[in-house]
């Protein structure tokens, strides 16, 4: 009951808001600080990024850290950050160039012992990096000079350049040397646009612009003096304290008190799509729990049975696209050309259903842990065409457990590709050969192989092609759409969404 | 007496000690407690890795005897997710609870006694009506969702009070309430029952009949009788107030033990579940074993029944 009482009365107070709240303008008093203050419901364990993996604990890598490539995320173009320029010497040697001039908050310059130092510790296997698969790739490190290094992969490993650019942050060597992840995370000292002024573990983070931070980087200077991040658990909270006035940002705001929000005055919200995808993912494997998902036909009926479109629409809204193959559109390698596309057309497939033999209707369990509504809507669609679909609610990682068990015939999944921009981190994970890929074709397997070690793009490409239009003629799975994130500011605000779900703090101004 | 306190005390201890196994199966109940840890992004080599490094692996009888010799050499054990001791992190948090336990008590005593003093002398009345009404719908409205209207009344409209943190004593004044409304009926039923039973007794009339005035009779004389099952309830709902506090520190984000508890349990965090439920459940047992024995000792028919 908790779930919804809280919305619901969250909602009736929304409603009265614009009443209520017209005279005041929240945003005033951090405008004249020039601060913003934004809240997030998870904590870092650690706010070393190499010892979480939160969401909320790569927004604060991204500001207090520097890595050595950048990706743009609206030209999806690598730039160099730390490091100037990179090359291959072979297919598991990377050599880049660094950048001089750079100083760490300690006022420690950075030159290769820092990556060298950083990338060697994370990637051994007894620090226990928390995401083993950021750093098992890394095979050892080298520095040739103080401003160039050598990174020797265990295999080739063309999605080295978007690992680099994301969850890999470069630590002073000296500093991380004698304090280690736990002295990292009381007192963190990075690079970034911002220095830590104040880390209170488990409740709040204080940010300061960093006057000295390099003129080059691709993440211009902050124009806001001060970033205030709270951990507060509740989502009603978060928007009940933007709606008092002690919040200036939220994120992950549910859809319909985002809009209520919306159309108050003194506050904005926005939406944007993120690399999150959504999709049935369904299991054909011989001793797989229903029989029926061998027979190609009556995957296909499940692919023309959802309305898509309508789902995305109306449902999902907030930016989300439909989807024709199971990866983010904009992901190095993701594709739709060539891949087989199925309408909505119920009649169709019913009659793919009669022909399979099941004209009688057929009756399943259907599996879920989030999108609940969107789960309820895919069931009304397949119930049109004759399939009884049994809804099982379960958490992410006992339908995990169920799945990976071969309990499960149909799951509604999401994923976020941890926020790497390249196919090889959705894709494969669900039809590569691993523990949750319930389709096992050895055909698909030896294709996306292809595209994740090859280290000239074009192969790449047309490998991951050539899956992605195998996977979608041999219907292992129904794409859905792009799951949007919805935030709310104090309306003085200004600011951009992005795919990755990063908000950058460093951009962002008081109008 | 001395044997009534000795029983007493070893039936706390098997209590506490069902609740240790009870929090340790429970929480191992919900499904793969290593899938869990690892994350969304976790591969079977990251999973595996969890669940030998945190010795998952092992049978879970081993996994409770060993824990448990642990508690017993004053081990708590070290928290998966924060990585530090469990012991640094449950006293850390544990005066922000105790604050909001010992003020939201104080809150419900200072609204019930009052009101039922009240309506136990006008039963039946308008007042007592309403005193009525405001505990039933104390007990009807969970106190999430109170808590929810609180902060939409005194900091959205209103803006007098901060809606969530504890940094100030500010802070702790709608949790405070949500948290001690909540219990303030039980009080307030005791308090006029126990009034009614007391006012019709003899020795009122007695005191009435002296001529004493009134208020000194219903204050002196009634009140301090009506209090006695009071002081039992009190030491009971404190225990309560402690384990409801999940919920009203998660609303509010105040930093305490109930906080603690929440974040354990999204993070699987196990030792420290184990611990935070542990504690609260001793805490609970010592405050009724304390009962039970001033009890005894105010009454000696309560010894002969055991």
């Amino acid at each position: 009951m908790r779930r919804w009482l809280g919305p619901l009365c969250l909602s009736a107070a929304l409603a009265a808001a614009p009443v209520v709240l017209a005279p005041s303008n929240p945003a005033l008093a951090d405008k004249a600080s020039n601060t913003i203050r934004f809240a997030y419901d998870q904590i870092p364990e650690n706010i070393d990024p190499y010892f979480n993996n939160l969401r909320a604990g790569v927004i604060i890598s991204q500001h207090v850290w520097d890595t050595l490539i950048y990706r743009d995320p609206v030209s999806g173009q690598y730039k160099g950050q730390l490091a100037t320029a990179w090359r291959y010497l072979d297919d598991k040697t990377l050599e880049l160039d660094l950048r001089t001039g750079v100083k760490f908050h300690d006022g420690t310059e950075f030159t290769a012992e820092d990556v060298v130092f950083t990338l060697t510790y994370a990637s051994r296997p007894e620090n226990k990096a928390t995401t083993q698969a950021n750093v098992s790739w890394i095979d050892r490190v080298e520095a040739v000079t103080p401003q160039k290094v050598r990174i020797h992969t265990k295999q080739p490993f063309p999605a080295a350049i978007d690992y680099l650019s994301g969850p890999l942050v470069i630590h002073p060597a000296k500093y991380y040397e004698k304090v280690g992840p736990k002295g990292m995370n009381e007192k963190p000292i990075g690079s970034g646009p911002f220095r830590v002024a104040s880390h209170v573990v488990g409740k709040s983070l204080t940010l300061e612009r960093n006057p000295d931070y390099f003129k080059d980087s691709p993440k211009p200077s902050a124009k806001i003096a001060k970033l205030e991040i709270r951990f507060i658990p509740d989502r009603q909270t978060q928007m009940a304290e933007v709606m008092a006035g002690g919040l200036d940002f939220i994120m992950n705001v549910p859809k319909d008190q985002a809009e209520q929000i919306g159309g108050v005055p003194g506050f904005q919200a926005r939406s944007g799509e993120t690399m999150r995808i959504a999709f049935l993912n369904i299991n054909t494997l011989p001793d797989g729990p229903v029989e029926a998902f061998r027979d190609v036909r009556v995957r296909r009926a499940l692919n023309h049975a959802i309305n898509k479109d309508a789902l995305t629409k109306e449902l999902v809204g907030g930016g989300s696209r439909p989807l024709v193959t199971p990866c983010f559109p904009e992901q190095f390698g993701c594709t739709s050309e060539g891949a087989t596309r199925y309408p909505y057309d119920p009649a169709k497939a019913k009659a793919l259903l009669k022909e399979a033999g099941f004209g009688n209707g057929l009756s399943i369990d259907f599996y879920a842990y989030r999108e609940r509504q969107q789960a309820e809507a895919i069931i009304n669609d397949l119930r049109a065409v004759g399939i009884t679909a049994n809804l099982r609610f379960l958490q992410y990682a006992a339908m995990r457990d169920q799945g990976r068990a071969n309990k499960v015939g149909l799951a509604f999944q999401t994923w976020g590709s941890n926020s790497v921009n390249d196919v090889s981190a959705s894709t494969p994970v669900y039809f590569g050969g691993g523990a949750d890929d319930v389709s096992r074709d050895p055909e698909i397997h030896g294709f996306l192989r292809t595209g994740d070690t090859s280290v000239d793009p074009e192969a790449r490409k047309a490998a991951y092609k050539k899956a992605l239009a195998l996977i979608a003629e041999r219907a292992y799975s129904v794409p859905l759409y792009t799951v949007p994130n919805h935030y709310v500011a104090s309306a003085g605000l200004d600011f951009k969404v992005y795919p990755d779900e990063t908000p950058r703090f460093w951009e962002m101004t008081w109008k | 007496m001395i044997v009534f306190v000795l029983k007493r005390l070893g039936l706390a201890l098997l209590v506490a000690f069902a609740v240790s196994i009870l929090s340790f199966m429970l929480v191992r109940l919900t499904g793969d407690v290593a899938t869990a840890i690892a994350g969304e992004g976790a591969r079977d080599e990251d999973i595996r890795l969890v669940r030998e490094t945190y010795g998952l692996d092992r049978p879970m009888i081993v996994q409770y005897v060993d824990w448990l010799f642990g508690l017993m050499r004053g081990e708590f054990g070290t928290s998966y997710f924060f990585k530090s001791p469990v012991l640094d992190l449950v006293l850390d948090k544990l005066p922000v609870t105790l604050k909001l336990g010992l003020s939201s008590l104080a809150f419900a005593l200072l609204v019930a006694v009052p009101l039922g003093v009240v309506a136990a002398l006008k039963p039946n009345s308008w007042i007592d009506r309403l005193a009525l009404g405001i505990a039933v719908l104390g007990q009807a409205l969970p106190n999430f969702f109170f808590a929810l209207l609180l902060v939409m009344l005194f900091s959205v409209t209103l803006r007098w009070l901060p809606v969530s943190g504890s940094g100030t004593p500010w802070h702790f004044v709608m949790p405070t309430i949500a948290l001690g409304y909540y219990v303030a009926p039980a009080f307030m039923r005791l308090v006029r029952a126990g009034m009614i039973e007391v006012l019709g007794s003899d020795f009122i009339r007695t005191a009435r009949a002296k001529g004493l005035p009134k208020r000194r009779v219903v204050l002196k004389h009634a009140l301090r009788n009506a209090l006695t099952p009071v002081v039992a309830l009190t030491v009971v709902q404190l225990g309560y107030l402690l384990g409801g506090s999940v919920v009203i520190e998660t609303i509010f984000a105040l930093d305490g033990l109930g906080y603690l508890a929440y974040q354990s349990i999204s993070h699987k965090d196990l030792p420290v579940m184990q611990v935070v439920v542990l504690i609260l459940a001793v805490i609970y047992v010592l405050l009724t074993l304390a009962a039970d024995i001033v009890n005894a000792w105010l009454d000696p028919r309560l010894r002969a029944n055991l």
